[in-house]
């Protein structure tokens, strides 16, 4: 085949995905699993179909809620994380104790958010938005802190104040760091609404996915869960995108 | 018409030292006056606090002992009179050459609140400099697609686009070719002989020192004192090839077996 370097470099990923799914069934065919327990590619792909209409619905109520926690997470993340490493004496300060929350499982905070307010989106939003602030805290915090004191003094010698320097040097020296960490934030958040979802809503694909696999349809569980991982890949690659077009000059050097 | 000046002197150093930490002086004792449009040049040793002094000048670093004082007010804090070219470009990654040359008119009054209204005159300044530094072609290009020699260029032109009182350039020619190097001097002379704006040049390179300078300041190794105050009375305006003759070449001699001496004791 002739194909160009870049081509081929582009079907990679596709080809990937392809021989994951042939392996997949060939092993559930060749073992003979029952479906109950172990559904193969071709299964799942029909339960997909079957059950398009509530996974759709479902994956909506997962997917609006997640972007919403997201949302929060990445103001809250960014506010809490210029706040920070605006000054060397807060980032010491305060980075112990970030680390420590961040130690904390999230699902843990579940209970505490239904007593709160119940069952229903608002625990899966605010789950969503404690799994996925901390990386863009401490990346904005880090980018922040991390300034060199050379490219500071550019600015110090023409009687820059501190809030110049943090606008015009601090901010976009960290906005790298920021979209990096926009990536693996999207990807937390799905992993902290499915989790809220599972246990404390009636909406939601992690409640779809509880709820089919207490009645043993494992075909529409693990339709439920390409869903998740089919919507957290496109969100990861839209950032990818944003992340790229956005702070070429951070990547130069991989083109 | 310098010399003329009876007023305070425009860069004054009264028995400046400054220690970085415990580990004794970085540099000592330093007194000295700069007039206002003097083009003065530091050599030395490396290590000997050159770099040091410039941070003190441009109130970068305050001093531990003594006063600095510039344009009749003591230096309390970075002033606003100031271009300065580093010893690197540190040119902002992220900004066209053209962007980074206009950060100053961003930060320094009067021109930042002007900023936009009057931002397609400001580039016109820009573009003039990046002309004469021969530039003109990557205005729009990004710091790490030009050369080290032409990001120097740009760093100069932005320590020089919002018209600056006193100039500090920090071996803004260390990492170039000898044919670049002297090119950028007559770049650079040509400029202070049209605009006469003050300048504190520090330099490893003994030539670059005599051909530009009016007067050439000699620095002992670590504490740095200033040993040796030359005026250099070449005529002006210079050409590059009194730099092959005499009595250029003798006054370089001079300085050089000083330096020489430095080193050997
Ligand atoms: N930020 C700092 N903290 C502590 N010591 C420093 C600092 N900066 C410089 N020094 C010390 O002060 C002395 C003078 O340094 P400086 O950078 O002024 O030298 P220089 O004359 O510019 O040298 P070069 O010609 O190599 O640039 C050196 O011994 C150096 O180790
Ligand atoms: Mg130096």
């Amino acid at each position: 085949m002739q194909l160009s370097e870049k081509s081929r470099q582009r079907i990679a990923p596709w080809a990937a995905v392809v021989i994951l799914v042939m392996i997949w069934e060939a092993t559930v065919r060749l073992l003979d699993v029952p479906e109950f327990i172990f559904p193969g590619a071709w299964a799942t792909a029909q339960a997909l179909v079957t059950f398009a209409g509530p996974i759709g619905v479902h994956s909506w109520q997962t997917f609006w809620t997640t972007m919403v926690g997201f949302g929060i997470g990445v103001v809250v993340g960014l506010v809490l994380g210029f706040i920070i490493g605006s000054s060397k004496f807060l980032y010491h300060a305060c980075y112990p104790l970030l680390v420590g929350f961040n130690a904390i499982p999230k699902v843990a905070f579940v209970p505490i958010l239904v007593v709160w307010f119940g069952i229903g989106s608002v625990p899966a939003i605010l789950t969503a938005f404690l799994i996925c602030f901390f990386p863009i805290v401490v990346n904005v915090a880090t980018g922040l802190a991390t300034l060199e004191p050379e490219l500071e003094d550019v600015l110090r010698v023409l009687g820059a104040k501190r809030l110049d320097v943090l606008l015009k040097v601090g901010l976009p020296r960290s906005l790298p760091y920021f979209f990096a960490s926009l990536k693996v934030a999207i990807t937390l958040a799905f992993v902290g609404t499915v989790v809220s979802e599972t246990v404390a809503s009636n909406q939601g694909i992690g409640y779809l996915m509880m709820s089919a696999g207490s009645q043993m349809r494992m075909a529409l569980v693990f339709a439920g869960l390409i869903v998740i991982s089919a919507m957290a890949m496109v969100m990861y690659e839209l950032f990818a995108q944003l992340e790229k077009r956005m702070t070429a000059w951070a990547h130069r050097g991989q083109r | 018409m310098r010399e003329a000046n009876t007023e305070a002197p425009f860069v004054s150093f009264d028995q400046v030292s400054l220690a970085y930490d415990g580990s004794g002086n970085a540099i000592e004792d330093i007194s000295l006056t700069v007039e206002e449009g003097e083009f003065v040049a530091f050599v030395g040793p490396s290590g000997c606090g050159k770099s040091t002094f410039m941070k003190l000048c441009t109130g970068l670093h305050p001093p531990t002992a003594g006063s600095v004082r510039v344009d009749g007010e003591p230096v309390t804090g970075p002033l606003k009179i100031s271009g300065m070219a580093f010893q690197n470009a540190n040119l902002l990654p992220w900004r066209t050459t053209l962007d980074n040359v206009l950060l100053p008119l961003e930060i320094v009054r009067p021109y930042r609140s002007q900023f936009r209204k009057r931002r397609t005159e400001f580039v016109g300044w820009a573009r003039d400099l990046l002309r004469t530094v021969g530039l003109e072609d990557y205005e729009e290009q990004f710091p790490w697609q030009l050369s080290g020699g032409m990001q120097q260029r740009a760093s100069i032109c932005r320590a020089l686009i919002h018209r600056p009182r006193l100039l500090m350039l920090d071996e803004p020619f260390a990492a170039l070719d000898a044919f670049t190097r002297e090119e950028l001097w007559c770049v650079l002379r040509d400029l202070w002989e049209s605009q006469r704006f003050t300048v504190v040049l520090v330099t490893h390179d003994l030539r670059e020192a005599a051909f530009l300078a009016d007067t050439v300041y000699v620095m002992s190794r670590r504490p740095g004192r200033i040993i040796e105050r030359r005026t250099i009375d070449l005529p002006r305006p210079r050409e590059l090839a009194i730099t092959y003759g005499e009595p250029f070449t003798t006054l370089v001699q001079s300085l050089r077996k000083q330096i020489g001496e430095i080193r050997g004791t």
